[in-house]
């Protein structure tokens, strides 16, 4: 359901993501790993549609998203990182907005407010101003608003940041609820989760893919390694490591 | 435009909107062009003591410079929030076109000064209380002042595209509102001309043709002139293509 071809993007002479190529199908859960800065953010922007790519090609469900980004952009939904929100709403007219925008009117955009509230547990705090919730209340609200529309394909870009352990286990176990019949890109910094929620995990250092597996395949690919943990710190290099001459 | 582009900018529209009147700014902003629009009248341009009710030389000659400060005030967060709070990547996404996005937040704002405008409806009431005023000129004074307003305010919007900070925002917005205000003014154009060599006439000349001055002055004249709203309407669909443009760069 997810097509990515040979992305590449560069800003000014810096390389952020070079040739990453990598499809999702239905039902299955990708996590995106990867150091900080290693281009995780920047591949989901370009599949979301929000950065144009220097070259490459995205198609969400068949449709390209360079040619046809409208509607492309109906078939997704979207986290961004730090689950941003318009302050000076409610939490019910903030989905209404964003379900509008959708295309949903009148009965159906009630339906699918209702319909998200629910799932997020956010009836209790549904006429709320955003600028007073916590935090988890945030995340929630912006989770809610990227599925208001039964979308086909998930993209959520560190979905349990800033969460307590109830609510990573929370969003964790909607993740997994919803990959039975959507496709689903999240990132993440947590090797556990990726365990525990995805199908299949892809590793990004320095705008390349450097491994693509299930998380057990992951594990055996460096020889003596017993955790996820193990296997991202020997094929991944730290920021304070000298770059290589290449 | 189909139906969907109107839904869509509609529903940009009523969040903008309603966000003006959730946040005290508006109100602040309200007040104090009433104040200004209002008071200038009667404190310095002694409507009151002249014999005269002609509202172009003493209501409307205001509004330039109250539009100066002011409209950048009311356009400032239109894009400048969405870039701080992170929004603008939830706007972007969704599957609407940037257009619908920049217009749906222009008319919010024009709706907002409209509604402004329309308060100074008592001064109208004032001078037809007093005398017997003639309308024509009147209403070409409000389509002249509102013409201008959302000038500033497509610049403002314009301004605010490419920053996340609504104090540089205002204060850009503020410079080049004023600049283009200034230039129209004989006293200034005056005053730069015998500053440059003779030979640089022409090009102070040139660059005063471009304030919104003359026009907002042939406008209130009460002649209502198609050239002069055609090039209030050109400046905000220039200005708006350039908000679209920045927003593309910024993503490209």
């Amino acid at each position: 359901m997810i097509q990515v071809q040979n992305l590449i993007k560069v800003f000014g002479t810096k390389v952020a993501v070079d040739d990453i190529s990598f499809s999702v199908e239905k039902g299955e859960v990708l996590g995106f790993l990867g150091p900080n800065g290693a281009g995780k953010s920047t591949t989901m922007r370009m599949v979301t549609g929000y950065f144009r790519p220097t070259s490459g090609s995205v198609s969400l469900c068949g449709i390209d998203m360079l040619e046809n980004p409208e509607a492309a952009k109906q078939r997704l939904g979207y986290l961004p990182e730090n689950a941003p929100l318009y302050s000076d709403m409610t939490v019910a007219s903030f989905l209404g907005f964003c379900a509008e925008m959708r295309g949903l009117h009148g009965a159906a955009r009630n339906k699918a407010i209702d319909r998200v509230l629910e799932m997020c547990f956010l009836d209790n705090v549904r006429n709320q101003s955003v600028d007073t919730l916590s935090k988890g209340y945030r995340h929630r609200t912006c989770f809610a608003q990227s599925i208001i529309h039964d979308p086909d394909v998930l993209i959520l870009d560190e979905p349990t940041d800033g969460l307590d352990p109830n609510q990573k286990h929370e969003v964790r176990s909607m993740i997994k609820r919803m990959g039975k019949d959507k496709a689903i890109i999240f990132s993440t910094h947590i090797l556990e989760e990726v365990e525990a929620a995805c199908s299949r995990a892809i590793i990004i250092d320095r705008g390349k893919v450097v491994a693509d597996g299930t998380p057990e395949s992951l594990k055996k690919l460096v020889p003596g390694a017993h955790s996820l943990d193990e296997v991202f710190r020997s094929i991944t290099k730290p920021d304070t490591a000298p770059a290589k001459a290449a | 435009m189909s139906n969907r582009d109107i839904q869509n900018t509609m529903a940009v529209f009523k969040r903008e909107f309603l966000a003006y009147f959730n946040s005290p700014v508006f109100y602040v902003i309200v007040v104090i062009f009433l104040l200004a629009a209002m008071g200038f009248p009667f404190l310095f341009s002694r409507i009151l003591e002249s014999d005269d009710v002609n509202l172009t030389e003493r209501f409307f000659v205001w509004h330039p410079w109250i539009y100066t400060v002011l409209a950048p005030a009311v356009g400032m967060r239109l894009w400048s929030e969405e870039h701080r709070l992170g929004t603008i990547e939830l706007l972007l996404t969704m599957p609407v076109s940037p257009w619908h996005a920049i217009l749906g937040k222009f008319f919010a704002a024009a709706a907002v000064w409209l509604a402004g405008l329309v308060l100074t409806f008592p001064i109208v009431w004032t001078v037809c209380y007093l005398g017997e005023p003639d309308m024509g000129p009147i209403i070409s004074g409000y389509i002249a002042s509102y013409l201008y307003a959302l000038s500033c305010l497509s610049l403002t919007c314009a301004v605010s595209a490419i920053t996340r900070s609504q104090v540089v925002c205002f204060i850009s917005s503020v410079f080049v509102c004023l600049v283009i205000a200034l230039i129209g003014d004989p006293g200034f154009t005056q005053l730069i001309v015998s500053s440059v060599p003779g030979w640089a006439e022409w090009l102070v000349h040139v660059v005063s043709y471009f304030s919104f001055m003359d026009h907002f002055y042939e406008l209130t004249k009460g002649i209502f002139v198609t050239h002069d709203v055609l090039y209030f309407v050109s400046v905000i669909i220039v200005t708006l293509i350039f908000t679209h443009e920045v927003l593309r760069a910024k993503r490209a």
